[in-house]
């Protein structure tokens, strides 16, 4: 990781008030992404993958709150930005896409009007210029005669057509870092392939860095250079992709990749973690992976671990630092 | 179409049934002590003695062509006494109309962007008062206020008015305008308190639906989401609500031209209720029936320039 | 088998403990209009106890003592506190007296409303088919009209067929069908969703092919479903049915003078606002203002605190 960093998170931890007390659903979380780097997220659902990614752009949900830590683009602290200020870095330097490409567009607004709002709000072109861009981005994201189809509602377009106008958006005023939020799940099987070929395509191109949200290791195999994987708010292993899944440290990623099918390994049957993730509300005392580690002892109990080195990557697990006193 | 036509009948068979089945008018109009050969001209005059289908078709016809027959009560025309006084009725819903779209609709907005905001709780308080305090209790209390006590503006009647054929409006007159102001409130105040509540509540709905997201995420001003993705979403149901109020404003103005001695068809009505004078009852039915597909039409309509949605589908079944 | 002791106990946590009342303690606004219906309740219901004058007894009327100003402005008398009416009668007791007509048939008519719609929601529910469809056309079209002109329509007609006399003689129970009438489609739309979703189930599948009758089966199972949302909807509706009953009695088409409802008694004072007898006015208004106001913000806590999705 010798590349300039293009974001940095440090120790985030966002807090949800509710009225039977606070819960955290992002805890003492730090990542950084290179320029130009795919960073995947991986995690089940209430992870806080997705609630990480709505904070660098910010974009969290009332009453969910960032409590501590700090966000950095390009050295500049952004996360107690004035809105306004925050605003202008959004879809300017920081772009987003959704998991529902369905919902993710105004159904009453023609996408081509869409476009060319977000381009007019972040780059000094005239109207005629921005349609210009406006048909070139959906030219880029693979949209057939888009002269034409600019002038269409999203209703008018294919679940999969939809997704690409979103990244079309995102692209528009060409971003440093794209925040993809579950960006195939919605999507037909057949299609998701399609769109993170064109999501790798295009950020390859332009040279934006991309955090790939999602809960397929799949996708991030193929896609991502790192990974880092979330549990229960925390991060639970982060590093390089190749290292995370032939050499995982973490119990719960030793079990995440096992219930990966490969073409490699001839696996007599895939495996399942038993369990389930804990609440929010109720995250047990000590690593909050314990009631479902097989390898669980008595430090792990008691203590919460923090990343720490392991290999090419880090691991929040308290075997990691036995095997190193070994 | 066909719900319009449903709706009409329906509505033309209720008024037919209560011209039949209540009450006799003869009795009514001419009291006991009538001889009976004149009563006997009195039921043949009013067409009473006629066998039901007869006077069901008659009925019918003529109601098309906007005609009830003769009062109970005043022995006029049905269709002239509420032609008369139609025009009061439509400038004062006109209005009243407005001033709730155009105060409700920027308070809606405003308490459902900052739902937290001491202003728009104020407001939600205020407009929950406002839905509570009956309309004729608004309409005393503003006389009281601005006639009586301050003696600002008239309290009753329209004022001087203008005949522009067979439209009477109080538009053109000093006396007409402030005639119509203390009513108007009266009569939109419910509505503007519902208008509000719905915006607000279709905003808050907007604000959390994914689009709206996006749109943030895309770094668009403030202004941008809010007036021009948020606002533009709310319109639909606030067209449906405000087009469905609108019938209610017509029937709300009973209350109102009550209290106000306002010369309208609500006036009318009440007076017929009164009198039991059922062809002016059964005419004001078919009239508000016919309002109300009127203005589902007109809703339909603004609907299709609103939502392309709706527009595409209306292309494909046109083309089928 | 617990103790009933115990069984109290536990109760009162369960309630202390639910969501409800959790919401109830945390807004002021809902308490206090908790205890002014309360306060409603025993003013109206204890009228003839605690009311100062019976205005129903004539022989205690004295002409002489009409138009009297409350007790605190010139001319008040402490005997008539909120002053008097153009018959002499004491307001503050033709006030409690009138709070209890229009409540009486405020509830009833909701009752009346609330039995009507959820007897026709099951049918249409449960029967399905043309039946569905006439009942819920017809909910259609009577949704388009507002409440208050068919409860007119229906006032008129029995004015009609009962001739004026019969009708001033049992006008409490024409306005409690009128206003019923008028409010039952919401129970009766919320109840068939609510069938046409359960019948589908398969206990209810199941309780069929032991034989259980239709009816019964969706009877027993729908109703605790949409007890919630019929409350919510009843508690709104009693504010309306209050309003429509005292509108009514202000257009002089509910209830006659001699029976006098909150909407009488402002219907009354208006003929005498401009000759500044304002209190046979303001009183009985500012009362009804206030009833149906928390009758209100009790139905709204009670819709949101019910209703988890609005939170």
């Amino acid at each position: 990781m010798t590349s300039p960093k293009l974001l940095e998170v440090r120790n985030l931890r966002v807090e949800f008030p509710t009225r039977r007390g606070t819960l955290v659903a992002v805890d003492d979380v730090s990542l950084d992404i290179a320029a130009g780097e795919v960073l995947g997220v991986v995690g089940e659902s209430g992870a806080g993958k997705s609630m990480t990614g709505a904070a660098i752009i910010g974009l969290l949900e009332p009453p969910g709150r960032i409590a501590a830590g700090e966000i950095r683009l390009e050295g500049r602290r952004i996360d107690n930005l004035p809105y306004n200020e925050m605003r202008k870095i959004r879809g300017r330097q920081i772009g987003a896409i959704f998991q529902d490409p369905l919902t993710s567009l105004n159904p009453l607004y023609k996408v081509g009007d869409q476009l060319i709002e977000t381009i007019l709000t972040h780059l000094p072109l005239t109207q005629a210029q921005a349609r210009d861009r406006a048909v070139k981005l959906l030219e880029d994201v693979g949209i057939p005669s888009a002269s034409e189809r600019i002038n269409h509602y999203p209703h008018q377009f294919s679940g999969g057509m939809r997704q690409r106008v979103v990244i079309a958006l995102a692209l528009a005023a060409e971003p440093k870092l794209i925040i993809a939020d579950e960006p195939t799940t919605a999507l037909d099987v057949s299609i998701q392939a399609q769109i993170i070929t064109l999501l790798k395509r295009l950020c390859r191109e332009h040279g934006t860095a991309v955090m790939l949200v999602t809960h397929d290791m799949g996708v991030i195999a193929e896609t991502a250079d790192r990974v880092a994987v979330m549990y229960a708010g925390r991060i639970a292993e982060i590093g390089p992709v190749q290292d995370v899944i032939k050499r995982p440290h973490h119990p719960y990623t030793i079990g995440l990749m096992g219930a990966i099918p490969t073409m490699t390994h001839k696996v007599e049957r895939l495996t399942q973690i038993d369990g389930s993730m804990p609440r929010l509300n109720a995250i047990p005392k000590g690593c909050a992976f314990n009631p479902r580690c097989p390898k669980a002892f008595d430090r792990c109990y008691r203590d919460r671990p923090d990343p720490m080195p392991a290999g090419n990557s880090l691991a929040a697990c308290w075997l990691v630092e036995e095997k190193a006193h070994v | 179409m066909v719900q319009a036509v449903l709706v009409m009948l329906a509505v033309a068979f209720i008024a037919f049934t209560m011209f039949n089945f209540v009450g006799d008018p003869v009795a009514i109009m001419a009291g006991q002590d009538l001889p009976a050969e004149q009563r006997v001209e009195l039921r043949k005059t009013l067409g009473l003695d006629d066998p039901t289908p007869v006077r069901f078709a008659r009925f019918v016809a003529n109601a098309a062509q906007g005609q009830f027959g003769l009062s109970y009560r005043t022995t006029e025309p049905v269709g002239r006494m509420i032609l008369d006084r139609l025009p009061a009725t439509l400038e004062l819903s006109l209005i009243a109309v407005l001033v709730a779209l155009v105060i409700g609709i920027p308070m809606g907005v405003f308490s459902g962007l900052y739902p937290h905001h001491w202003i728009s709780r104020a407001m939600m308080t205020v407009s929950l008062i406002g839905i509570s305090l009956p309309t004729f209790l608004i309409g005393i209390l503003l006389i009281l206020i601005f006639a009586v006590m301050l003696g600002w503006l008239p309290s009753f009647g329209r004022g001087d008015t203008v005949k522009i054929g067979f439209w009477t409006t109080g538009f053109l007159t000093v006396s007409g305008w402030k005639a119509i102001i203390l009513p108007s409130i009266t009569l939109g105040l419910f509505q503007m308190t519902l208008i509000m509540r719905l915006v607000r509540s279709e905003m808050l709905e907007v604000l959390r639906t994914d689009y709206i997201k996006f749109a943030r995420a895309r770094g668009l001003t403030n202004r941008a989401v809010h007036f021009g993705h948020a606002l533009k979403n709310t319109l639909v149901p606030v067209i449906t609500i405000t087009g469905l109020q609108l019938g209610s404003i017509i029937a709300f103005a009973i209350i109102t031209e009550t209290v106000f001695s306002w010369p309208g068809v609500g006036l009318l009505f009440l007076q017929s209720v009164q009198a039991v004078d059922i062809p002016v009852m059964a005419a004001y039915l078919v009239l508000i029936g016919l309002l109300f597909v009127l203005i589902n039409l007109i809703v339909d309509v603004l609907y299709f320039v609103v939502d392309p949605r709706l527009r595409s589908q209306g292309a494909k079944a046109g083309a089928k | 088998m617990m103790l009933p002791f115990a069984r109290v106990v536990e109760f009162w946590r369960q309630t202390t403990d639910s969501d409800l009342f959790w919401s109830f303690k945390r807004s002021k606004l809902v308490m206090v209009s908790a205890v002014i219906t309360v306060l409603f309740f025993i003013m109206a219901f204890g009228a003839p106890y605690l009311a100062p004058h019976n205005p129903f007894d004539l022989a205690s009327l004295e002409l002489s003592d009409a138009f009297k100003p409350p007790a605190w402005e010139e001319g008040g008398e402490m005997k008539y506190l909120l002053g008097t009416d153009d018959q002499g009668r004491d307001l503050l007791s033709t006030i409690m007296y009138g709070s209890r007509i229009s409540l009486v048939v405020g509830f009833l008519s909701v009752i009346f409303a609330m039995v009507l719609g959820i007897g026709l929601g099951l049918i249409a529910g449960y029967v399905g088919g043309p039946v569905d469809g006439l009942i819920m056309r017809i909910a259609d079209v009577q949704l388009s009209f507002p409440a208050i002109l068919i409860a007119l329509l229906v006032d008129g007609v029995s004015r009609g067929i009962l001739g004026e006399a019969r009708h001033s003689d049992i006008a409490e129970a024409v306005l409690v069908v009128a206003i019923g009438l008028s409010y039952w489609v919401q129970y009766a739309r919320t109840v068939r969703g609510s069938v046409l979703v359960e019948k589908n189930k398969e206990y209810v599948q199941a309780a069929r092919v032991i034989g259980l009758p239709g009816p019964l089966i969706a009877l027993r199972h729908v109703l605790p479903n949409v007890m919630g949302p019929v409350l919510v909807i009843a508690t709104i509706n009693l504010a309306l049915a209050i309003i429509t009953e005292a509108t009514l009695s202000f257009l002089g088409v509910g209830l006659p003078p001699t029976e006098p409802s909150l909407g009488t008694l402002i219907r009354i004072g208006n003929d005498f606002l401009f000759s500044g007898e304002w209190w046979i006015t303001i009183f009985p208004g500012v009362v009804l203002a206030a009833l149906v106001l928390s009758v209100n913000l009790l139905g709204d806590w009670l819709r949101d605190a019910l209703n988890p999705k609005l939170r």
